[in-house]
């Protein structure tokens, strides 16, 4: 029954079916109701990274290696426990940008970079052709083997037969027919694809039915079960070493190295991106595929280790590949019906693939490597062209059609010499280039454009020499001397011991060196230099994705632009009537009737930018863009401005938000704090603006003077004398000031020198008067002193209190006037401690002076006909000195009538605390 | 907001336990010839500490937290 | 005729040494103490050049400055600030107001005449 045409209809219905959905589902989506805003459809989606490896290669690898096929599955469980962080990133940074693939997201990342985008996509392209040449090589080997059925002979090497001959050409120009019937049917901004996913998610619910179905057979079928297998195996010393451990070959680091591979894989790859990432339509379903996802692969796995036992047991000495033994033993049963739906699973597993991956790559080729080129070298034709989409359409078909021969040369090249598990294995490490300029990108504002060409390159280059190169060795096509004696004859350059080092497998071994080669780049030519304007810009775009970064783009714009210009071009890429519609919602969710008005605005802008992008990739949007719309560039630092106002603005109302009444509170004590301390910093300011202003007064005179001196040695000797004597005294004048600076400081910052003791206070007054008698004399004042005596004693310091008493009584004289002045000095007794007064008759102190004589340099000179010579630090420094002793200095006065500085010190009983503090 | 952060520190504990019991020193134990349930001891053990933070996993983001 | 200058500062030691200094260079000199005296003196003596310090009783050099070109009479006086806060804000402040020139203190004699002779053409 299973004769070539059988087998050649069913598989053609089977994809006909696909298709069928894949058309529904488009057409579903369009209307609006969406099949696969499900998230068990999304978590199926993602099983497109079970492909024929995990299908027929795993059994193969299990043959060989025992559990060792497991790690490529346990890791991507492990990052889905992270998905939800890293994954949700991930969509937040492509919804809000229009990113449709990971050239694209790195490109955008590190600048809008043509040259990195276009980096990323060579890698990708050659990264994946092995992977895509492994589903031809399991695709046209299953296709050969059913077509020998009921016998079973293995297919016999491509690489001897003519191309016309092999079957896996056709197969290649199949699917390369089939996936642009699927992906490019038409152009859409966010490039997605909802009957893609739709069908794919049916593939997977196929391929884990079939492949379930051939375990229980095995098992239950030919076997009497798990425990029967295991059994026969232990009986079996060839056998034993596979149920026992992990294989010796791989170890633990080689078990480790490819469960970090793997789960690299996931993220990287850039199919599972396309499906996990880009087609995502809701971000909750992530919390579905969480476990969902996993518990498919944890399925798909159980009976992979009994099938390649049963195969082993059952094919013993018959040379059957292992690869093929889900098929083959069903086919040894004659159970014609498993045979075909295992056939139909592996189809779905390697065409689920092939698509997929294709359309993701051919998208990549498109936005980021053929449009820079036709932007650079053909823009003339570019701009005059009115609609460009369908030559955008060509692109991508012509890309996807050059992927899938490629894969095929390789498969020609090197397909035969590797199973397929080390087949996809290349593959993985390939992509595992990304990770650094990804996972960095996300987290880390530091990296810069250098820094990811150098880290992308440095890896893609060692993945090349260790990996890629000793593939081709492998198959003949480069000498056997280039992997035992190394490049050049150099042992050292052996790519597979890479600068001597050995004891690892060949995967660890390129994962160790490349991804040591490219994050050593990538973090120190980042290092480098601080990041540009634009790198700045898309880094606070990339890392802060999941804070609410609104408009964040539009307001990092500042140009202008015409709507129907913008319109127009938006148009000549996806078609005018798509871009009237696109640009008709936009006007519709903004609340506007109509956008044909005037000059857009930097969010229309940003709208228009991100459309393209969808089509032609965001490094060439922003060049189309820029061509019609005048930019102003902006600085570094204006960006960084915006950027912090806009942070600030985000932190501030997520705070409030959550704050209760008691945090807005602390809040605002904190703030009244601030402004308290920024009011300090003011009045320090001044305050050093007034000693610098008083220090260089008399610092003026004596230069002046000293420069008139030495000018003029012919000088009158009377000028010349009172030149020097003026100098004289205004270096006096300076040295006071500086004394009492200092001393002001001392008291203020409370490392003065108190010397307290009980002091009979009329004592210290009759002193003070003795002490400035001469002044008195000059100005031929009379002094009245009016000196109780047995007053009890305080507690003070002696030179201190002669230093307030000798300011007062000079600051008295120096207001007198000349014959007619008078001074009286009192002191008295109060309840608690003594007041002694010092009363002038001078011209007295206005009202609103009388508390600022107390502040610094606040001489109030401007009542007086002339200024005062002191220095403005007198009082204050009287009135720390007597505060310190817990009294009170200050003073009253009726202007014309004189005035009367008081102060006040407590007995000396009342005052131990004071002074012991 | 709280229920988000709870699921999401859940979710990190699911994956530092897989990293812990998918690797080596945990791994070893187990690795050596043994049998269980008719079950070769380092298949069984792979498989069941897999299922057991498929289990983790699906209890953090399903579960409501009153 | 000689050249007519106020020197208006309430430092009575270095208005000596400039009027010294000045009478010395065969300057016509005048002084005032404070900002009302300087800007009734300018108005009665008509001087080419006003050498103005900053921080005066009654009336600051700001104000007076300020003062002087508000009166389109004086738009030939020339005025040089003078002060000892030599920080920009003030010095642009002064230059902003209209003054011709700016000098801290303390300042060199022979750049004071430089100055003062740049000021009056000279």
């Amino acid at each position: 029954m299973l004769e070539a045409p059988v087998v050649i209809t069913a598989a053609l219905l089977y994809l006909g079916l696909l298709f069928a959905v894949a058309w529904w589902g488009d057409r579903r989506a369009d209307q609006g109701k969406s099949i696969i805003a499900n998230p068990t459809i999304y978590a199926l989606s993602m099983a497109v990274y079970c492909t024929t490896w995990t299908f027929y290669g795993s059994v193969g690898r299990a043959a060989v290696s025992g559990i060792g096929f497991l790690p490529v599955y346990l890791g991507p469980t492990l990052v889905m426990a992270l998905g939800w962080f890293v994954l949700l990133k991930m969509i937040r940074i492509v919804k809000a940008n229009r990113i449709t693939s990971i050239a694209d997201f790195i490109s955008s990342r590190y600048g809008k970079s043509h040259l990195l985008g276009g980096l990323v996509t060579v890698i990708a392209v050659v990264g994946i052709i092995p992977y895509i040449a492994l589903q031809l090589k399991a695709m046209s080997s299953t296709v050969s083997l059913l077509l020998s059925y009921p016998e079973i002979v293995m297919p016999g090497r491509s690489a001897t037969m003519s191309v016309a001959a092999d079957m896996s050409f056709y197969i290649a120009l199949i699917l390369a027919a089939f996936t642009i019937v699927f992906g490019t049917r038409h152009l859409d901004a966010t490039e997605r694809h909802e009957g893609m996913v739709a069908a794919i998610a049916l593939e997977s619910g196929v391929k884990l039915v079939a492949f379930l179905a051939v375990g229980v057979f095995v098992t239950y079928g030919i076997y009497n079960g798990l425990g029967d297998i295991f059994e026969h195996v232990a009986t079996h010393p060839d056998l034993r070493h596979l149920v026992s451990a992990i294989p010796s070959g791989q170890g633990y680091t080689g078990w480790f190295a490819l469960i970090v591979l793997s789960a690299m894989a996931l993220l990287f790859l850039p199919r599972q991106f396309q499906v996990a990432v880009v087609e995502n339509v809701n971000e909750a379903h992530l919390k579905r595929a969480a476990w969902l996802f996993p518990l498919y692969l944890l399925l798909i796995n159980i009976f992979v280790l009994p099938i390649a036992l049963g195969g082993l047991l059952h094919f013993a000495g018959q040379g059957v590949d292992a690869d093929t033994f889900v098929l083959t033993l069903p086919m040894s049963q004659r159970h014609e019906g498993l045979t075909l739906l295992v056939f139909i699973g592996g189809l779905s597993a390697g065409t689920g693939m092939v698509i997929v991956e294709t359309i993701a790559l051919s998208t990549m080729v498109c936005n980021d490597l053929v449009m820079p080129l036709l932007l650079r070298h053909k823009r003339q034709s570019l701009e005059e062209s009115k609609d460009l989409s369908g030559l955008l359409l060509g692109i991508r078909r012509g890309a996807i059609v050059a992927i899938l021969l490629l894969g095929y040369l390789y498969f020609r090249l090197a397909g035969e010499a590797y199973a397929l598990v080390a087949i996809g294995l290349i593959s993985f490490s390939a992509v595992a280039q990304f990770a650094p300029a990804m996972i960095g990108g996300m987290y880390w504002r530091g990296g810069t454009r250098g820094g990811a060409l150098a880290g992308l390159a440095a890896g893609f280059v060692v993945w090349g020499y260790t990996l890629l190169l000793p593939s081709f060795a492998k198959s003949g096509w480069l000498p056997a001397a280039f992997l035992t004696q190394g490049m050049f004859g150099i042992e050292l350059l052996r790519p597979q011991q890479l600068f001597g080092l050995s004891g690892l497998d060949e995967i660890s071994h390129c994962l160790f060196w490349s991804l040591f080669a490219n994050i050593g780049a990538y973090v120190g030519v980042s290092l480098l230099r601080p990041p540009m304007v634009a790198e700045a810009t898309q880094a606070t775009v990339f890392v802060d994705a999941l804070k609410d970064t609104g408009q964040l783009g539009a307001v990092l714009w500042r140009g202008r632009a015409k709507v129907s210009d913008l319109q127009g071009l938006v148009g000549r890429f996806l078609g005018p009537a798509r871009a009237q519609a696109a640009f008709a919602a936009y006007a519709r969710r903004q609340g506007r009737g109509k956008l044909v008005t005037l000059e857009a605005d930097a969010q229309l802008v940003q709208f228009a930018e991100s459309l393209l992008a969808g089509a032609i990739g965001s490094a060439s949007a922003r060049v189309m863009v820029a061509s019609v719309a005048k930019e102003e560039p902006l600085s570094i630092d204006e960006v960084m401005h915006i950027l912090d106002e806009a942070s600030q603005l985000r932190t501030y109302s997520r705070e409030l938000e959550r704050k209760s009444r008691e945090l807005t509170a602390a809040t605002l004590e904190l703030q009244e704090a601030n402004e308290r301390l920024q009011e300090l910093d003011r009045v320090k300011d001044d305050i050093m603006s007034s000693v610098t202003h008083e220090l260089r007064t008399p610092l003026t005179s004596i230069r002046a003077f000293s420069e008139l001196l030495r000018d003029d040695p012919k000088m009158h000797l009377a000028d010349r004398e009172r030149f020097l004597g003026l100098i004289v005294s205004e270096a006096e004048r300076l040295t006071r000031l500086i004394n009492q600076t200092l001393d002001l400081a001392k008291i203020e910052s409370g490392r003065a020198d108190w010397n307290g003791c009980e002091l009979d206070l009329k004592e210290v007054v009759e002193q003070s008067i003795a002490a400035t008698s001469q002044l008195f004399r000059e100005k031929e004042a009379q002094v009245d002193v009016d000196l109780p005596d047995n007053l009890p004693p305080i507690l003070a310091d002696r030179d201190r209190l002669i230093q307030v008493m000798l300011n007062l009584l000079s600051n008295a004289v120096k207001f007198l006037a000349p014959g007619t002045g008078r001074v009286r000095v009192g002191l008295r007794a109060l309840a608690d401690g003594l007041e002694v007064s010092v009363t002038d008759n001078g011209p007295g102190i206005r009202p609103a002076d009388q508390e600022l004589i107390f502040e610094k340099f606040r001489q109030v000179g401007d009542t007086m006909t002339a200024k005062p010579s002191g220095t403005g630090l007198g009082l204050p420094i009287s009135r720390r000195i007597v505060e310190h002793f817990g009294g009170r200095l200050w003073v009253e006065s009726v202007p014309g009538e004189g005035a009367t500085f008081r102060f006040t010190l407590p007995f000396a009983e009342a005052n131990v605390e004071a002074t012991v503090a | 907001m709280h229920r988000r952060i709870l699921a999401g520190d859940r979710l990190i504990a699911a994956f530092l336990v897989g990293c812990a019991l998918f690797n080596y020193p945990l791994l070893s134990v187990f690795d050596r010839h043994a049998v269980i349930f008719e079950l070769p001891l380092v298949y069984a053990y792979v498989f069941a500490a897999w299922a057991f933070v498929i289990g983790l996993m699906a209890w953090a983001v399903e579960r409501r937290v009153k | 005729m000689s050249k007519r200058i106020l020197i208006a500062d309430d430092e009575q030691n270095i208005v000596i040494s400039i009027e010294f200094l000045l009478r010395r260079e065969g300057f016509d000199v005048l002084v005032a103490a404070d900002g009302e005296e300087a800007l009734a003196s300018v108005r009665a003596e008509r001087p080419d050049l006003v050498l103005l310090d900053v921080m005066m009783p009654k009336m600051n050099g700001f104000d007076v400055c300020q003062a002087l070109r508000a009166d389109p009479d004086l738009s030939g006086t020339r005025i040089l600030m003078l002060t000892a806060k030599g920080r920009d804000t003030e010095v642009s402040k002064g230059l902003g107001l209209g003054a011709d020139g700016y000098m801290t203190k303390p300042f060199s004699t022979k750049e004071l005449l430089t100055e003062v002779r740049k000021l009056l053409g000279m």
